[in-house]
């Protein structure tokens, strides 16, 4: 059995903050408590904690960094929900996990029970730098140039309680990728790395200004290529320039993306180029001790040589052909294990599936867990030898639902069922699609298809970069919801366009089944996706099995 | 009335004889109030002439004056830095790393945040300049 | 009632538990049925001072629209009425507290 934990372990150092940081929290509840801390005040340090107040009880969101979970991690997120919140727990498009139900005195002892296994809460919330992405397939991806992950730790060590970065005028997200394809969403976040190799040297392209919500914007190239002793030089230089003159006037234009768009890309490069020029003369590089002890983190796992002798039946075929992806290694897979089984809720886990997986990735996949921003959980090194195995092991515990990518795979945010900000609930949209094409072969029939659901305007639920998109909100008093077509988070980068008028709760199902018919009658054939039949006629097809002839004439 | 807090405590406000001026109506002054949303820059021929600058914290959430504290500090700036406003206990720590030297804060503030509350803000733990060399 | 004023009561989530609680005559309830009802707009300024008395009980009290034709107040917008019910995913929060 494989036990040897590959991925960077939080040093002492890392213990000791932590411990620090819960000492410091449980500190500030009581001063809650007694009084000594306004609510107000209160508000912005349990959020600097993960900590936030819903609709009907805190949420606690707890960082997985890079989305990397061991299976001991995995096994104690299992043991919190159990113990403090009713049993499970939801993956989010950030590559974090919400717990829906603690309570605040609760909260010390489940962020003690985290650092007891390497694990926080810290900036999942409030306006600073947040919990640092990466592609879920990194370390695995075949097409890599060298694994996010450790750019993506030397982020996440550098923002952990930054003294400048932690009141910014608004939350901060970074995402890094390391191949050409995006599965990290890099074009939609405050910056975006794409690790790259130019003249023989590693280093980044830096894109900036991207970001999903009320003003949705595809983020803009401020660098071309970055040399990568340069990393921090150059964010603290983009982080200064947004800190000092990012708008704080008004909370829905304070994102960078804004400044980009009213400065700019031009002038808010040369602030950005003048300032990084001063950083690289005064911040010192990288401890090259530090900086060794992450990149042996992230070394690869010691692969096995062993025949694959099995073959696989009809099941695990479609389940392999559905739910996996090429490894580097040709004897290995990617193993996506879907949450979206039919009628479940998108990104929740059971604690006993959470136990299962935490199981499957000990002896199977090298120790190793993702969690992906399409609310999946990743396997991320499985020998096809294993397969067949790792099947089994998943079906038993109800999780080999064998339609990643396609209809029924929903992103969904939590919406009005949970969420204080939401306009309309996002959940049951999700599972009624999901019910409606339940049959897995009709799934396979229709293809790739992302549709992705968010219960308000910030866009948890990225629907934007859906193909199709689903926003809820009120109107006249109970849920709308609009759709937008085209959407794509990847390197193709697209911001969906609005198809027309918003349906009812109960007419949103029927009129995505009227556009999915609306595709299988107009694209050229099966190998025609719904998103590249959508780009060869545009959205007039659609509309009309939307809205019908007469909307076509008015619009 | 006021309370200057330092890593120490509550301490003496050994400034309070030193009036402010802003940038406007600087001329040979050696004190500076500077609002956050003024250019730094501006600030960099009058540095020598300066002893103290004070920079205001209108709330809490309005991070600017770290920015500024840390630029004055790269810039050359080796007098009194001072917070003024409305920082919170918890953004003490941040305030020392950019740079101020103390925070003055409202005596209400100061009542409902007592001095020990102050000094128990945990200085052992520094990410970024962890992760530096040198 | 004031002409056009429409009805409401007080409502916050609990500090400790954070689940949602109402004002009454007698302090905080987990039952709207309970709430004080203002029926003015005087009272529904004296309502949400009241109800603003215990910050170390609650953590941020609003007032919101209710209906009374039932007799006991009821939510008008239906993100209220969710409140007084919990999730459609799962029997979780107050619809299983009841039963």
């Amino acid at each position: 059995m494989e036990s040897k934990l590959i991925m960077y372990e939080y040093t002492d150092f890392d213990e000791a903050f932590l411990r620090d940081r819960i000492t410091e929290f449980r500190s500030q509840i009581a001063r809650r408590l007694d009084g000594s801390l306004t609510e107000e005040e209160f508000k912005p340090l349990r959020l600097m904690n993960g900590l936030y107040l819903q609709l009907h009880a805190y949420m606690l969101r707890v960082a997985i960094p890079y989305g990397t979970l061991n299976s001991r991690q995995m096994r104690q997120l299992a043991e919190i929900a159990e113990r403090f919140d009713k049993g499970y727990g939801h993956f989010t498009t950030r590559q974090n996990i919400q717990f829906n139900w603690p309570k605040l005195s609760d909260v010390p002892d489940i962020l003690t029970a985290l650092a007891d296994v390497g694990m926080h809460a810290i900036q999942t919330s409030g306006n600073c730098i947040r919990n640092v992405t990466a592609d879920h397939f990194a370390g695995a991806a075949a097409d890599e140039v060298e694994d996010p992950r450790i750019t993506a730790e030397i982020i996440r060590q550098w923002s952990t309680d930054h003294p400048e970065f932690t009141y910014l005028p608004r939350k901060f997200k970074v995402a890094v990728t390391a191949s050409d394809t995006d599965r990290a969403v890099i074009r939609f976040h405050d910056i975006g790395l794409r690790l790259r190799r130019q003249d023989g040297e590693i280093g980044y392209e830096v894109v900036i200004g991207g970001g999903l919500g009320r003003t949705p914007m595809i983020g803009k190239v401020v660098r071309e290529f970055l040399p990568k002793r340069d990393l921090l030089a150059y964010l603290e230089a983009i982080l200064r320039t947004y800190n000092l003159s990012g708008r704080r006037d008004n909370k829905f234009k304070a994102r960078i993306k804004i400044l980009v768009h009213e400065t700019g890309l031009e002038d808010l490069r040369t602030r950005i180029e003048a300032n990084f020029v001063q950083q690289k003369r005064l911040l010192p590089d990288l401890d090259p001790v530090k900086l060794a002890q992450i990149e042996a983190g992230f070394r690869p796992p010691a692969f096995a040589d062993k025949p694959v002798t099995r073959t696989l039946s009809p099941a695990m075929r479609a389940f392999a052909d559905i739910n996996t992806a090429p490894h580097k290694r040709a004897d290995h897979v990617i193993v996506t294990v879907s949450t979206k089984a039919v009628g479940s809720t998108p990104g929740d886990v059971t604690s006993a599936q959470m136990r299962v997986l935490a199981d499957i990735a000990l002896r199977y996949s090298h120790d190793e867990l993702r969690i992906s921003h399409e609310q999946n959980v990743v396997l991320p090194h499985v020998h096809r030898a294993d397969l067949p195995a790792v099947y089994d092991a998943l079906r038993d515990a109800g999780l080999a639902t064998a339609n990643v990518g396609l209809v029924s795979d929903i992103i969904a945010c939590p919406g009005m069922d949970y969420c204080a900000l939401a306009t309309a609930r996002s959940i049951p949209v999700a599972q009624d699609i999901a019910r409606a094409f339940a049959d897995i072969d009709a799934q396979r029939d229709i293809g790739p298809l992302k549709i992705k659901i968010s219960g308000c305007i910030n866009a948890c639920g990225h629907h934007h970069v859906g193909h199709i998109g689903i926003l809820g909100l009120e109107k006249s008093g109970v849920e709308s919801y609009q759709i937008t077509l085209g959407g794509d988070g990847t390197e193709a980068a697209e911001i969906g366009s609005r198809a027309g008028p918003g349906f009812a709760h109960d007419e949103i199902v029927p009129a995505i089944e009227r556009l999915i018919v609306a595709y299988l009658d107009h694209r050229l054939d099966r190998s025609e996706t719904f998103l590249e039949t959508y780009r060869r006629l545009g959205a007039a097809p659609m509309k009309a099995a939307l809205y019908g002839g007469a909307h076509d004439k008015a619009a | 009335m006021s309370t200057v807090v330092d890593k120490t405590g509550f301490v003496p406000d050994l400034w309070q004889d030193s009036p402010l001026h802003t940038y406007e109506e600087l001329g040979d002054a050696s004190a500076l109030l500077l609002t956050a949303d003024m250019d730094p820059e501006l600030i960099g021929p009058h540095l020598e002439q300066l002893s103290l600058i004070v920079i205001p914290f209108g709330s809490s959430t309005d991070g600017r004056g770290f920015s500024l504290a840390r630029t004055l500090r790269e810039m050359g700036f080796s007098g009194h830095l001072r917070a003024r406003g409305h920082i919170l206990v918890d953004q003490a720590r941040a305030a020392y790393r950019c740079g101020f030297d103390d925070i003055e804060i409202e005596d209400p503030q100061a009542a409902r945040n007592p001095e020990a509350q102050w000094r128990s803000v945990s200085q052992r733990f520094d990410y970024r300049n962890d992760l530096l060399a040198g | 009632m004031t002409k056009g004023f429409k009805p409401k009561v007080a409502t916050a989530n609990h500090l400790i538990e954070g689940d949602v609680i109402y004002f009454t005559s007698e302090g905080w309830s987990r039952r709207i049925e309970t709430a004080a009802v203002a029926r003015t707009a005087e009272d529904a300024e004296a309502l949400i001072e009241q109800a603003g008395q215990c910050p170390q009980e609650t953590a941020g009290a609003s007032l919101i629209d209710v209906d009374l034709s039932t007799g006991i107040p009821r939510p008008v917008h239906f993100r209220e009425v969710f409140r007084t019910r919990g999730p459609s995913n799962y029997f979780h929060g107050k619809q299983a507290d009841h039963v």
